[in-house]
């Protein structure tokens, strides 16, 4: 098959480029990197991801790793399948393009450290530092204020129709939903709606049961 | 001659802002750089907050459009103006595109967060007299260090990040390693690496860096 994904099964980085396969309808092949077992940092892994990360992604010829890369490639590659994660009139991609760094920039970090304290951790039997997890719920509650007012006036964060960087928030909101954040994003109505839509997108079902 | 219409607001010194500027030069694009007093919480009023909903610069205007994140004001210049200045700056065919996001998401995510924390806390904390956090400075340099060992070893068989020539993925760290190769006694982290050495000296000789360093000093 032409298209393999390298990840592993709870990432949120692998679950974002899932995210983007099931939008676009695109076959590929997974493969399993056993992280407990440092297949991330095997010479063989590095040489696809020089930073020892999953996802590594490769189609045909062509070798890629950040999760956010290898999504953007498929959204502009295959602009004839699935669903248009990208908008075509320039001025609308540009709008498009600032909230797709809204997401890398403001909503990644804090949510990120939040899912790892309060999801990631419990699992691997580690303790939570309850410190991080209050300077980064307030760092995500002004995040989420922007975002609230964003989505009162558009009905997704990039424009009107759903695009790559309401996707990208998939995988933290997942995690961060079955945590004492979701009250941040509850409290919020806008926000609460918006999330609840997307996560109950088809592709993103199949995505995270698959 | 008439007002550029392309506006960016905030100060040269700014990282973010800086990015914009370099980016406008590389393309010979003019523009107004509007000042905007962080020091009056100018970026916190209702008019600025109108353009840039974090409060952060830079903000951006080019006619009718608004624009923020330096990041994303950048590739709209680059695209609205392919044949202006430095072409390719984000590739001119999907394979080279690819591999420049690749690297251009690599500095978002990984150089970015660590050299962002040792930029203020080497720079900008005595500015404004706030007491610098050690833990913070060495968990910080110590990221950095694993990120320039991977930019070590790539730039051993790649003359830039992305490929052979000059693009985005290269022009984003200029900010941030201007400060620390510059400003603070860092500079070894940079240095004392052959091939990163070797890249930063081609990425900040470059007119339009050069020019932008200019500014800030002024």
């Amino acid at each position: 098959m032409a298209i393999k994904l390298f990840g592993a099964v709870g990432s949120t980085a692998t679950l974002r480029v899932k995210a983007c396969l099931a939008e676009k309808g695109l076959e590929y092949e997974f493969v399993n990197v056993d992280m407990s077992k440092q297949e991330h940092k095997s010479p063989e892994f590095l040489s696809r991801n020089p930073f020892g990360q999953v996802p590594a992604f490769e189609d045909g010829d062509l070798k890629l790793f950040e999760s956010r890369a290898i999504t953007q490639y498929l959204a502009h590659t295959y602009t004839d399948k699935g669903t248009d994660l990208i908008i075509k009139d320039p001025k609308q991609m540009a709008i498009l393009a600032v909230w797709i760094e809204v997401e890398s920039q403001k909503f990644e970090p804090a949510s990120s450290k939040l899912a790892w304290e309060l999801a990631y951790k419990p699992m691997f039997g580690m303790t939570t530092d309850e410190a991080v997890v209050e300077e980064n719920e307030k760092k995500l509650e002004q995040v989420l204020d922007v975002y609230e007012s964003r989505l009162s006036e558009s009905k997704y964060l990039g424009g009107e129709s759903f695009t790559l960087t309401d996707l990208h928030h998939l995988p933290n909101i997942k995690y961060l939903m079955g945590t004492q954040t979701k009250k941040v994003f509850d409290a919020r109505p806008h926000v609460s709606a918006w999330a609840a839509d997307i996560l109950s997108r088809p592709a993103w079902v199949k995505a995270t049961t698959t | 001659m008439a007002t550029p219409p392309v506006k960016v607001y905030g100060p040269a010194l700014s990282t973010a802002v800086s990015r914009v500027l370099v980016c406008l030069l590389e393309k010979d694009v003019p523009f107004q750089l509007v000042p905007v007093s962080m020091a009056k919480l100018e970026h916190k009023k209702p008019d600025y907050i109108k353009m840039q909903p974090f409060g952060q610069v830079p903000a951006f205007q080019d006619e009718d459009i608004t624009l923020f994140e330096s990041r994303a004001i950048c590739r709209y210049i680059a695209e609205k103006y392919p044949n202006k200045g430095t072409a390719g700056l984000f590739g001119t065919n999907p394979l080279v595109k690819a591999s420049i996001d690749q690297w251009l998401e690599a500095e978002s995510q990984s150089f970015n967060p660590p050299s962002s924390v040792l930029t203020f806390q080497l720079v900008f904390a005595s500015r404004m007299k706030l007491k610098q956090d050690e833990a913070l400075i060495k968990q910080n340099e110590a990221k950095l260090v694993k990120v320039l060992d991977v930019y070590e070893n790539r730039l051993e068989s790649s003359r830039y990040l992305a490929g052979d020539e000059f693009t985005f993925a290269d022009l984003s760290h200029l900010p941030n390693t201007q400060y620390l190769v510059d400003k603070t006694d860092r500079a070894e982290l940079f240095t004392s690496r052959k091939n990163v050495s070797r890249w930063w000296s081609e990425i900040s000789t470059r007119t339009a860096w050069k020019k932008v360093v200019e500014m800030q000093n002024a």
